[in-house]
């Protein structure tokens, strides 16, 4: 059993692993470009510490109004895995693309730019919540933002972004689908399904998979034949890119090619983001299947929030300015957990609204 | 011995077809595989291969006849030794040598118009083509079921860009019932989209369309299939309104023929009219007739709401009248009464208001009249319609062609007992499909499915006759 944490294997930066293990079988088909680390400068830097810190406080506090009572049911943390929304988020265009993701959601919500306190009083199932209380920690939407959800069923998001992504080329307008999950949903048979259509059909579609190690409890080295995720795609002509997950500008540089290869009519495309989580899968997951030392080695040496700091360093910015961003996401984070926390439940009539959009 | 050739049956539901074409003439030496004719049906035009050898003596059935009846003999062929010219034709064609079941015999694909040929088409009463949607005056044309479906979809795809048909052969094939015939000429590839065999796949792809502000059909070649595909219809198009506070919409068709067919066994005959209709944020509508067929579909495809929309392969070939009309639109959640009377009330839907119709010709003939009500939609039930007729009747059968167990006329009983107990004089009875898979043996098939006779003898029943 490997016990070491993928990010250190996951050389980011390394060839991409498709065109070096290419077999005689596929030599000739075109291959996205080797993506590069994005270069990005003071403010930007400054926009992708302070979203992910937004993030990591969100949902340090959830987790804690979770022990409360406050919030019940299932509650998946996204603690460890931040860079990966922020840095894909960071190169969509938010008003032509469409994001579907599973029920590890709450950070996405908050990469989209949804009001945090609107998000916690969903974690609280108040009227005010994003969905007024009636979908949870594991649906939420905006479809203002083109953010479709918030999905529970594994791997249902995969065929549901197809549709998304069926729909922009249906109507032409540009846009494109990036669908979220994670390597549990990518042995669901209707991922590959959807990998069939959406190659057949050149659908514009970046399927994302949040590569955290662990489906639940179990590793993916214990659930997968094929470890390397970003190669699923090969029997379907889809290409894909392992990148870091762990470091937002890795992110970014390898969302701006699949971007690219997408945009350009080429179909679809996977990056698969070696990422971790910190926090056990849901709040009720004593995470017995790992050691202390593994999750620990890997906020030590591959964190996000403190890796994007050296290059805020080298930057000039400077500790008090960070200091300043931190103090204001708490009061951020203080403020929505205050509203999740006295603003109203549903009214009871709430029960009987939204079942059918009609009445017959 | 000459060799008889006869009328091939080319699907498990035809029961005659055209000869269009002779591809050899009579003198002609033919070999095992040789394609010697062109055999169209209601769905498709079938070549007609030799099994045996010989030399083709005489043909029976000129090219160009139509309504051919499986088994008629239509060419002879003489084996080695004969000689072509002895060869005589059949006596008489012995016409209907197996047995058929009662729901094949009745039920099954006709083409259009040929009332002759269809006793039951000449019993449906009058009041079945008396539509109460539709202006007084207002001119009628026959339409197969298959037909109505067709316009329906063609109708709204011409009136909405978003519109748009997916499934299984539903393009080049012309779909597998040959239901959307003719829309891939008429809308082209980008509307009329065929997928790979992956129910799962394109009904969370039409999910996803839906959501993403399109309004697609999405035909599951049966609704046996669908149930790899039952996630995507319940958990992400039935509750997405609903979770996301009334935020995301799901305007989707899913549609398709549900329940028995004829003698393809347990797999493939089933009813699902009550798997889908339990749960809250689906519509689910199972028509009979061919103009509830095109007007509840139109209004299927313009709701806003996920609509699951079941069809009968049984029924796809009768004809029934069609309102003339720009845009005949029929409503969701009504039911209707097809046939007036006031000492029972017989509750169905689908198929089984064909049964119903039937029996209640038979009751009537004893002095029993009958309130026949077709639901239409399974969900959400017109309560009101039923209620209000048990009120005047007291005594209520309720017909379906299904499993007994947790089924729509188990939901009917429990409404009538909940609602309409001070209205009734007889406990509600019901007739409906045996409680076993479906076999496949003729005999044991007409055994498990309801028909006319099962439901005169409940209505006696209730009626203490």
């Amino acid at each position: 059993m490997a016990k070491a944490p993928a990010p250190k294997k996951a050389a980011p930066r390394r060839k991409p692993a498709a065109s070096k293990s290419a077999t005689p079988a596929t030599p000739e088909r075109e291959r996205p470009a080797e993506p590069k680390r994005w270069e990005a400068d003071k403010d930007e830097l400054l926009e992708y510490y302070r979203q992910m810190l937004l993030i990591r406080r969100f949902e340090e506090k959830a987790g804690q109004l979770y022990g409360l009572g406050l919030i019940g049911g299932f509650c998946h943390l996204y603690i460890g895995q931040e860079a990966v929304a922020i840095g894909l988020q960071s190169a969509l265009d938010g008003d032509l693309d469409s994001v579907i993701t599973g029920y590890r959601d709450h950070g996405h919500m908050l990469a989209y730019g949804l009001d945090p306190k609107e998000i916690m009083a969903e974690l609280t199932g108040r009227a005010a919540g994003n969905a007024g209380g009636k979908g949870g920690s594991m649906h939420m939407f905006s479809v203002e933002k083109r953010f479709y959800g918030g999905h529970g069923i594994v791997g249902a998001q995969v065929s549901l972004g197809t549709g998304l992504a069926f729909a922009h080329k249906y109507r032409e307008d540009g846009g494109l689908c990036l669908a979220y999950f994670g390597d549990g949903a990518a042995n669901q048979g209707q991922v590959y399904e959807s990998f069939n259509m959406a190659s057949l059909w050149k659908l514009p579609i970046i399927f994302v998979i949040e590569n955290n190690q662990y489906a639940m409890g179990t590793s993916v080295n214990r659930s997968s034949a094929e470890e390397q995720m970003f190669k699923r795609g090969e029997s379907f002509r889809i290409p894909g890119l392992q990148v870091n997950g762990m470091d937002v500008l890795d992110v970014r540089g390898a969302a701006e090619v699949a971007i690219e290869w997408v945009r350009g009519g080429k179909g679809p495309i996977i990056l698969e983001l070696k990422t971790y989580r910190y926090r056990g899968h849901s709040m009720s997951d004593p995470a017995k299947y790992r050691s202390r030392e593994e999750v620990q080695s890997v906020r030590e040496k591959s964190d996000p929030i403190e890796g994007i700091k050296k290059d805020l360093d080298k930057a000039g910015v400077s500790e008090d300015e960070l200091k300043a961003i931190d103090k204001e996401i708490k009061g951020v984070v203080g403020e929505a957990a205050d509203f999740a926390e006295s603003s109203p439940e549903p009214e009871p009539e709430e029960l009987y609204t939204d079942v059918l959009v009609e009445q017959y | 011995m000459p060799i008889e050739l006869k009328m091939p049956a080319l699907s498990p539901t035809m029961e005659e077809g055209t000869l269009a074409k002779w591809l050899v003439k009579e003198g002609d030496t033919i070999s095992a595989g040789d394609i010697m004719a062109e055999i169209e049906t209601d769905k498709a035009t079938m070549e007609f291969e030799a099994v045996d050898e010989g030399v083709l003596a005489k043909i029976l059935v000129p090219e160009g006849t139509d309504e051919v009846a499986v088994g008629t003999v239509i060419a002879m062929l003489a084996e080695e030794g004969e000689e072509a010219g002895d060869i005589e034709a059949p006596a008489e064609t012995p016409k209907e040598e197996q047995p058929v079941p009662e729901a094949a015999s009745t039920e099954q694909d006709a083409k259009d118009g040929d009332s002759s040929a269809k006793p039951k088409e000449n019993d449906t009463p009058a009041s079945l083509s008396v539509e109460p949607e539709v202006p007084e005056g207002t001119e009628m044309e026959k339409l197969t079921v298959r037909e109505a479906l067709r316009d329906a979809m063609a109708e709204e795809m011409r009136a909405d860009d978003r519109v748009f048909v997916m499934g299984e052969e539903v393009a080049e094939y012309q779909g597998a019932y040959k239901v959307t015939q003719g829309l891939l000429d008429e809308f082209g590839a980008k509307r009329v989209i065929d997928t790979p065999i992956t129910e799962y796949g394109f009904a969370g792809v039409g999910t996803g369309a839906a959501m993403g502000g399109l309004r697609p059909i999405v035909e599951f070649m049966t609704f046996n299939f669908a149930m790899q595909a039952i996630d995507h219809i319940i958990n992400s198009a039935g509750k997405t309104n609903y979770m996301s506070g009334g935020q995301m919409r799901c305007p989707i068709v899913f549609r398709g023929p549900n329940g028995a067919a004829s003698r393809v066994a347990a797999q493939h005959s089933q009813n699902y009219g009550p798997w889908y209709a339990s749960v809250p944020g689906l519509v689910v509508i199972a028509p009979f007739s061919a103009a509830d067929c095109k007007g509840l579909l139109k209004s299927a495809i313009r709701s806003t709401d996920p609509v699951v929309f079941l069809e009968n392969e049984l029924l796809y070939g009768q004809s029934f009248d069609v309102p003339k009309m720009d845009d005949f639109t029929v409503p969701i959640g009504k039911a209707k009464t097809v046939r007036s009377g006031d000492d029972v009330t017989i509750v169905s839907y689908s198929i089984g208001v064909g049964y119903a119709l039937q029996a209640a010709e038979k009751l009537a003939g004893e002095g029993i009249e009958a309130d026949v009500i077709d639901l239409r939609t399974l969900r959400p039930l017109d309560k009101a319609a039923v209620l209000e007729s048990l009120s005047r009747t007291n005594r209520m059968v309720v017909v379906e062609e299904g499993w007994p167990t947790c089924s729509i006329s188990s939901e009917i009983t429990a409404i009538c007992m909940e609602e309409g107990f001070d209205d009734l004089d007889a406990p509600v009875t019901r007739v409906t499909n045996e409680d076993v898979p479906m076999p496949y043996a003729a005999n044991l098939e007409k055994l498990a499915l309801i028909d006319a006779d099962k439901i005169v003898g409940a209505v006696k029943k209730v009626c203490y006759r």
